[in-house]
């Protein structure tokens, strides 16, 4: 292994094993549905039955009817809020249906099973309105949105297109990912109670101190007013990154009813109420020299939201970092639908935009006669070729070299569709990976006690990424003490606000704000016994320099030709990500992440039902997440990395950039095993087997 | 669901006679289906009667060599049966190939039978389904459809049946044994599960009231070389995309005994009748196989999005043929 | 035994303790475990057996709890995750490979896990086939588990965090 500091204890870096480990282990840690307050009684919801329109009544009275029903909550009834920001919040606040399964009802009842019945005797009659669903590729209603996810729209250097047109090689291929489901394993849950104007919410979120502040505005109250705690969460990928319909339903109900309530959302539900991955249409066109050298690159990427809300699957952005080029276009399209809100999902707009950008350069080396590793080295830029600003660091060429040595790649031949066992067909292909760096302020407490540890404080959420484990590491090393005599304590909103554990930069940003705590409180005792960090204007100062993690990925596959079966025989990741600070949990990080990759390439698989605006997809039966048979040794490594441009640290994100690139790999494997470019993910046995029998 | 009644019955007589008594009754065993409709609120029961632990979980050895299966063996107890994997192998793979080791560990050979359809539309009480509500529609035929049926379909329902075991027991032409208030009768397998029709409401011709009591494999296919292959979207615990059974017994290079059955493709497991008849007696060639399987498959309706199942059932079905044939076949 | 009524009494006996309650005939398992026994280890991850995270033992066997109705247990033993490490101190060896293999992320899905490899050994070791064992292995003794033995047969259990490849390896320290 390349990537561990060689210390052990309190080094970061240590593989220290998971804190909560013995209480996930033992069945004793809990998460938002299993605070058994006393009285805790159990909500259902009811899920909008039409597309598009208005709930013109609701009858409730069978449902009251039943022995334990203590209320159901209507549009017309509940308890009103101020209006949310996120528009998806408002729920029960008025009688618009904006897309199938919106909430149009609550029922609250003594018992699951109570709430359950209740919830399907409630009759809602609607009056319908015509909807659109798209398709979204020439749709009207699309527009160019001014930002996607955070950065403009569109970037445009050069004269992209006549570029294009004059280039002596040329690549335009057009990509289809469909929607995505994050379908963490522990459902969305929220368990609320009031005691008097004090409100506490468990819930399982990515982020507390958010769902605090959304609380507070929704219910009127200071946010001294509100605890909220996300002790354990089980697992989020982006869409408990925001608060969801399960904590305000469960506050309101729990406010209506006087009962702790909890909501736990019924699996087969959540695709339309916690966000997915939009679906993208990307189209690449790439202009290049005979030796590989870029001339143009145009990325256009059309997605859908809702008409909730915009959100802007940004998979263009990807092209505004990766390759040299004199002239690049990178563009959205959104079209609004009455359809469920997209949102965040693992490595959002770099996931999908890196899928369609990895393959297209798969596409361009094959039409060159070049090495795959080869072009994108010979691509290598010298500044961010979307901002112009120099890298912190890059060393994805270092990823290319180290992973093609480990997986035996030189000498691969190029040829693709020879390599045949049986019925079997070989393939091996590769892809980058990048994620950006990105860093929030946070506040942190760092407090000495008498018995000579010291306990950390800070409102982080620990969504299995070990945040407990790696942020003692950082107090420790900062210190100077051993890691044993650190205590953490996150999950709660008492403790020092703190941003979300997403966009890979909860590590960095509450890390940062640790830090800072633990070095004053080191070099000044004085002021202790707790020293108070908050990192506001120094983690989000503007950076002179373009700060991304990359990565490669090297895949072989052996695709069935009897069935159209894909099956991976091996994958390996390396990555480079700043200093890697607990190496046992970085690795799972890495490995896990490519598992979803894993199967966003070859197994999930969701369809939006035009007719009826929602996924038909919606369970974990239908939905495919890879099993323990879809999944061989995966191997994830890294190579060491040095830059200063970060945080205290020096660590880049690692939760999302496992996923990135994961799919282009496969897919560049796949084309390899067949001689056949499938454009359209998942890469399933009916696509497979059409791809093989067309090409005879 | 709404609440409902219990009944653990001391005897078969007892659980066939109160749910003759009690409209809305429903026999339960491992539960793997039936629960799961009950909070899909697709089975709303006002009876259940518990079979699980009736003296139906035996495998016995009957004296001319068939092996009769109790209603309630467990499909994992089925599957690791010496005698089952010895002499009709295809019925262990085929039980091995579905679900998960949890679900066989609780679901019944009679369960497995009457499992429902895992159409999304039939499991969505807010979609219109002619198989769940008579007379409402179907909403797979033009909409999401790539999983559903290219064999045997009706305008009114293109559901297909999800059992994997099912598909196994119609080629090794198992029985199914079914006691009512009429007393005992048996259908062959293949023959229980329905086509849709008009009336897809109803999934097999299982009389109302009627219980499985087990199932027999017979003396005439044991022993026969078979096997099962399915097609998933992946390794393991999904439904198949397309599955076959298949037996057969090659005599001097001629087919001498032949049993082929598609899984994934219909609203019942689909005994490929064609094929069989085009075999029997056939040389055992890749180019008879061939020849016999495109006669079966020559009767797929395939829609909108599903036309990959019959290129995919063929390829199946001669990967299984010609693996079971004798050497010089596939030579 | 009959109820017209919708609740009847069972009793079970949970991680060695009995336990008898009257249940609605709806409850399945996995709620009187979380709901009624504030047992709240075996997980709901999908209450459709679509999952395995409420992967429980009852007379030893693994079984999705979420499809069980409680009231067709009555008499059994049920094991959860709490229980696997029985009377003593130290977890069972099979939490602690789990933990010195860094074998989950969220934790949501490793009680499940836990339960279903405990019962997985058993079936191995009683000689029950899965679907990559060789059909013509021999049809007596026990099962060696190979690693794709191991995936096929822990496939029932999902794991969204991607633990899969160090549950596999905590499955084969303890072989």
């Amino acid at each position: 292994m390349t990537g561990t500091t060689g210390t052990t204890g309190t080094a970061l870096g240590a593989p220290a094993e998971r804190r909560e480990g013995r209480q996930k282990v033992t069945g004793a840690a809990r998460y938002a549905a299993e605070y058994t307050l006393p009285g805790r009684v159990h909500a259902w919801p009811v899920p909008a039955a039409v597309t598009r329109g208005r709930v013109t009544a609701v009858d409730t009275s069978a449902a009251l009817a039943l022995p334990g029903v203590l209320a159901v909550l209507t549009p017309f009834d509940a308890p009103r809020l101020a209006e949310p920001e996120d528009g998806t919040l408002a729920v029960l606040q008025n009688p618009d249906v904006p897309h199938r399964g919106w909430c149009v009802a609550l029922a609250v009842a003594e018992t699951l099973e109570t709430a359950r019945a209740a919830a399907r005797t409630v009759r809602v009659t609607y009056a319908t309105a015509p909807h659109d669903t798209g398709p979204v590729e020439g749709h009207p209603g699309g527009y160019e949105p001014q930002e996607a996810g955070g950065q403009p729209g569109r970037v445009e250097h050069g004269d992209p297109e006549a570029a294009y047109a004059a280039a002596e090689v040329r690549v335009d291929v057009t990509y289809r990912v469909p929607p995505l489901h994050n379908h963490p394993m522990e459902p969305h849950a929220s368990t609320a109670h009031w005691d008097g104007d004090r409100l506490t919410a468990y819930t399982s979120s990515q982020g507390g101190t958010t769902v605090r502040s959304v609380l507070a505005q929704l219910f009127r109250l200071p946010e001294e007013r509100i605890t909220v705690v996300a002790e354990h969460v089980g697992g989020g990928f982006g869409s408990k990154g925001t608060p969801r319909p399960d904590v305000v339903l469960a506050a309101l109900a729990a406010r209506h009813t006087g009962r702790p309530v909890t909501v736990a959302y019924p699996r087969r539900y959540l695709p339309t109420v916690v966000g997915h991955r939009a679906p993208t249409v990307q189209r690449l066109r790439l202009g290049a020299h005979p030796d590989g050298r870029l001339t143009a690159l145009l990325h256009d990427v059309t997605t859908q939201t809702s008409r909730v809300k915009e959100f802007v699957e940004y998979a263009g952005v990807v092209s505004r970092v990766m390759y040299a080029t004199p002239n690049l276009r990178s563009v959205h399209h959104v079209v609004p639908l009455d359809v469920p809100t997209p949102s965040w999902m693992r490595a959002p707009g770099e996931s999908p935009g890196m899928y369609a950008l990895e393959s297209a350069m798969d596409e361009l080396a094959d039409a060159l006669g070049v090495d795959p590793v080869e072009l994108r080295v010979r691509n290598e830029p010298e500044r961010e070729p979307g901002s112009g600003k120099p890298f912190s660091s890059r060393h994805v060429v270092e990823c290319l070299r180290e992973g093609a040595r480990r997986f035996g790649w030189t000498g691969r031949d190029p040829r693709p569709g020879v390599r045949r066992e049986g019925p079997l067909l070989i393939g091996t292909g590769v892809a980058a990976a990048t994620y950006p760096v990105q860093v929030a302020p946070s506040t942190a407490t760092a407090e000495a006690r008498p018995d000579g540890t010291f306990v950390i404080r800070v409102n982080a959420a620990d969504i299995g990424t070990g945040a407990r484990t790696v942020l003692a590491q950082i107090a420790a090393d900062a210190l100077g003490v051993p890691l044993e005599r650190v205590r953490t304590e996150v999950g709660h909103s008492d403790l020092p606000p703190a941003p979300l554990a997403g966009g890979s930069m909860g590590t960095a940003s509450w890390g940062w704000a640790v830090h800072e705590a633990c070095t004053r409180l080191a070099a000044h005792p004085e002021e202790g016994p707790t020293v108070r960090a908050d990192t506001t204007g120094t983690a989000d100062a503007e950076s002179p320099y373009a700060r991304h993690a990359f990565g490669a990925h090297f895949a072989e596959v052996a695709v069935d030709t009897v069935t159209g079966e894909v099956r991976v025989c091996r994958l390996l990741g390396v990555f480079a990500a700043g200093r890697i600070l607990n190496a046992r949990t970085a690795r799972s990080q890495f490995t896990g992440a490519m598992v979803m990759g894993l199967g966003m390439a070859l197994t999930e698989h969701s369809t939006l039902d035009p007719a009826f605006g929602d996924f038909p997809e919606a369970d974990l039966a239908s939905y495919h997440v890879p099993v323990h048979a879809d999944v061989p040794g995966i191997e994830a490594d890294w190579i060491d990395e040095h830059d200063t441009h970060l945080n205290p640290m020096g660590s880049k994100g690692i939760g999302e950039i496992g996923i990135v690139g994961t799919a282009a790999a496969l897919g560049n494997a796949v084309h390899h095993a067949t001689g056949i470019r499938f454009r359209t993910l998942p890469l399933t046995p009916d696509r497979i087997l059409a791809g093989l029998l067309s090409e005879g | 669901m709404n609440g409902f009644g219990y009944l653990r019955p001391g005897s078969v007589q007892e659980a066939v006679e109160a749910h003759a008594a009690q409209p809305g009754a429903r026999y339960l065993a491992g539960g793997t289906n039936l629960v799961d409709l009950l909070k899909l609120g697709v089975e709303r029961p006002a009876l259940l009667i518990d079979i699980g632990r009736l003296p139906l979980n035996g495998i016995q050895e009957l004296p001319d060599g068939s092996l009769r299966v109790g209603a309630t063996v467990r499909n994992s107890d089925l599957a690791a049966d010496p005698r089952v994997r010895e002499r009709w192998p295809a019925l262990s793979q085929a039980l091995l190939a579905g679900a998960s080791a949890q679900l066989r560990n609780a679901a019944t050979t009679g369960g497995n039978l009457l499992q429902r359809t895992r159409c999304p539309y039939f499991q969505d009480l807010d979609k219109p389904c002619n198989k769940r509500e008579p007379g409402s529609g179907c909403g797979a035929r033009d909409g999401v459809h790539r999983d559903h049926a290219v064999l045997g379909h009706s305008p009114q329902c293109i559901a297909t049946h999800p059992s994997d075991m099912a598909v196994a027991l119609a080629a090794l032409d198992a029985q199914v044994e079914l006691y009512g208030t009429d007393g005992t009768r048996r259908l062959p397998v293949a023959d229980f599960h329905r086509l849709p029709g008009e009336h897809p409401e109803r999934d097999t011709w299982i009389r109302p009231g009627e219980l499985i009591t087990g199932v027999l494999l017979p003396a005439a296919t044991a022993g026969a070389p078979s096997a099962y292959r399915k097609a998933r979207d992946r390794a393991s615990y999904a439904f198949a995309l397309a599955s076959v059974a298949v037996l057969l017994r090659v005599a001097d290079g001629v087919v001498d005994q032949v049993g082929v059955a598609f899984g994934g493709l219909a609203h019942r497991p689909w005994r490929a009748r064609h094929t069989e008849l085009a075999l029997l007696g056939a040389p055992a060639t890749p180019a008879a196989f061939e020849g016999a399987v495109a006669l079966e498959l020559a009767h797929a309706e395939p829609l909108r999005d599903n036309a990959y199942k019959v290129s995919l059932a063929r390829n199946l079905a001669l990967d299984v043929l010609n693996r079971l044939a004798p050497a010089p076949a596939v030579a | 035994m009959t109820s017209a009524s919708h609740h009847s009494e069972v009793t079970l006996r949970v991680n060695g303790k009995p336990h008898t309650l009257r249940v609605d005939h709806r409850r399945v398992l996995l709620d009187l475990l979380r709901e009624d026994l504030d047992l709240t280890g075996s997980k709901k991850g999908c209450d459709h057996g679509q999952c395995g995270a409420c992967t429980v033992l009852v007379d030893g066997r693994r079984l999705n709890s979420c499809l069980l109705l409680a009231v067709t247990l009555d008499g059994s033993e049920i094991t959860t995750v709490e229980g696997l490490g029985g009377d003593r101190e130290e977890p069972h060896p099979l939490q602690r490979a789990f933990l010195d293999r860094d074998a989950f992320q969220c934790g949501y899905c490793t009680p499940g896990q836990l339960c279903s490899a405990v019962g997985m050994l058993a079936e191995a070791a009683a000689g029950h086939p899965s679907h990559v064992t060789d059909p013509a292995a021999p049809t007596e003794g026990p099962v060696p588990l190979d690693r794709p033995e191991i995936r096929e047969r822990m496939s029932g259990n999902l794991c969204r965090c991607g633990a899969y490849p160090r549950i596999v390896e905590a499955i084969e320290d303890v072989i």
